[in-house]
């Protein structure tokens, strides 16, 4: 098992697994607890706009994707906080639109693009080293945000009004947490594909909640959990040869079901723990 | 005292089409125990709103403290009617209490332990101490409105507005919260809405009547003129300081 880390790819692999399951143990306990996954996977979608761009002007698709992804993400957020319409309809416009830009930037692009199917559905194997510092210098931004942010963002999460009242600006706040969302699809984006991310963002912090009294908990837990589903999909990925996105996603996707089965068929209670 | 806390003149709120407020008057002064009843609908929780800073005026002016409600917040507690939340959400109920501080901490600050023991001693107050360390969903409705009251106590507030505050909690907790507004009132003034017409006159040293338009009753007395004119349905009539009874009801 060991020798698997003489191969570089492999190593850079583990590492970007285990540095986006930080990202996504944080962001994604947000997303749970404000119920916003629609939202994420808009984002993460609208963003492919930006991985065209990228390759239409021949730069680093993940660059044009940062963006690409924070103006999606703001777009979704003042259009369905100010423009007076419904958010789900919001989302499902920039959702296509931003899919449709990508696919007319790729269309415009004269040749083949390389590595496309990787952007879609993810690919870990194939992450190089000046992604993973990107990767880094995103973790630390977002983590250093929550950490001066945290009081806010949890009351912005459990109670909005009483925010308000409070004196936050709570449009300004949630627009910051898309963004942070927006950065976080980035980080996944090498790992499980625009099309999957959203099942990183939701599944291990909507198992991690089952458990943790806390929303630091919830986040400490998901990403553990984050970390052994990416980890435990690559190694599946490397001894079946399937691709590690799908690898990722299904191990995810499986205990997922599992815990909660449990819960369902044995007459346990989802919520409400005292 | 003579500046009024509170001086509402002839605020009007238009809400989509509907006018909710129109050319509604207030004044509260410092020590009332002000009780505003009316039916559902009558523009109640936009006239906290109102109060809060919330609530935009199409026509009229408010003042809280004598300055406009936003830049009065630190100085009023707010204890909504209910709160639409998540039963699985993962907070512990002296995590929500500590919300009640926000408004006294900087962005970007942390709790500290000062904070942390004011609001464990709203919690001794509102009598939820030992439940301190548990999860909010698994509160019951009693314990839930108890925990509202505590967390608007920590922001230490001079007014202190409720909504509504025993609408969904049984008889028991009911009277327990009044108990709890009775010793609070010594040390702040408080605006009280409610639909509960009959215990709240025991309680409070004034009431209003609200239904898009509103009668003030300084005397802290009801007459039936006006509630007729307040309700379209029947209803009773209580005496204040004669705890329940009923003048005359239908």
């Amino acid at each position: 098992m060991m020798e698997i880390l003489h191969y570089e790819f492999m190593r850079n692999a583990i590492a970007a697994a285990l540095l986006a399951s930080l990202a996504c143990g944080i962001i994604g306990s947000y997303v749970v607890v404000k119920k916003i996954g629609f939202i994420s996977g808009g984002i993460a979608h609208s963003a492919f706009g930006g991985i065209g761009l990228g390759y239409f002007l021949g730069i680093n698709p993940l660059v044009g994707l940062i963006p690409f992804s924070l103006l999606a993400a703001a777009g979704i957020g003042l259009l369905s906080k100010k423009a007076k319409v419904a958010e789900d309809t919001s989302i499902g416009t920039f959702w296509a639109a931003g899919m449709a830009l990508g696919v007319l930037f790729i269309g415009l692009t004269p040749g083949y693009a390389p590595d496309l199917f990787s952007y879609l559905f993810g690919n870990i194997l194939t992450v190089p080293r000046s992604d993973l510092l990107l990767i880094l210098g995103l973790d630390i931004g977002i983590v250093a945000t929550v950490l001066l942010l945290y009081k806010e963002f949890l009351a912005l999460s459990f109670d909005e009004e009483y925010a308000e009242v409070s004196g936050l600006k709570t449009t300004l706040l949630y627009l910051l947490l898309l963004c942070l969302i927006a950065l976080t699809v980035v980080i996944l984006v090498r790992v499980a594909g625009i099309v999957m991310v959203v099942a990183l963002l939701t599944i291990p912090a909507a198992i991690a909640r089952r458990y943790t009294r806390t929303l630091s908990g919830m986040m400490g837990l998901a990403t553990v959990l984050c970390a052994l589903f990416t980890l435990g999909g690559l190694w599946i990925s490397w001894l079946t040869d399937v691709p590690s996105g799908a690898s990722i996603i299904l191990l995810a996707s499986a205990v997922f079901l599992a815990v909660h089965g449990k819960a369902f068929f044995g007459g346990g209670e989802l919520a409400g723990r005292g | 005292m003579s500046e009024p806390l509170v001086e509402i003149r002839d605020a009007t709120v238009v809400i989509g089409r509907s006018r909710v407020l129109d050319g509604v008057n207030l004044r509260v002064d410092a020590g009332d125990f002000l009780g505003i009843i009316g039916p559902n609908g009558g523009g109640k929780t936009t006239l906290l709103r109102v109060i809060l800073g919330l609530q935009r005026l199409a026509s009229g002016t408010v003042r809280v403290f004598g300055l406009p409600p936003s830049e009065v917040r630190r100085r009023v507690g707010y204890v909504p009617q209910h709160l639409v939340f998540d039963r699985s959400f993962p907070i512990t109920v002296r995590e929500v209490a500590l919300m009640g501080r926000l408004l006294h901490k900087g962005l970007f600050s942390r709790y500290s332990g000062s904070d942390r023991r004011i609001a464990d001693e709203a919690l001794a107050t509102v009598g939820l101490s030992r439940l301190a360390g548990r999860s909010v969903g698994g509160l019951s409705g009693g314990e839930l409105q108890r925990l509202l009251i505590a967390r608007a106590l920590v922001s230490e507030p001079e007014l202190l507005l409720l909504d509504e505050p025993t609408a969904s909690v049984d008889p028991e907790m009911k009277t327990s919260i009044y108990d709890l507004l009775d010793r609070l009132k010594q040390e702040m003034t408080i605006i009280l809405v409610t639909h509960d017409t009959g215990t709240i006159s025991r309680h409070v040293s004034r009431i209003a009547c609200l239904n898009c338009t509103m009668v003030s009753h300084d005397s802290g007395k009801v007459n039936r003129q006006d509630v007729e004119h307040m309700y379209p349905y029947p209803v009773d009539i209580v005496v204040h300081g004669v705890p329940q009874r009923n003048l005359k009801s239908h």
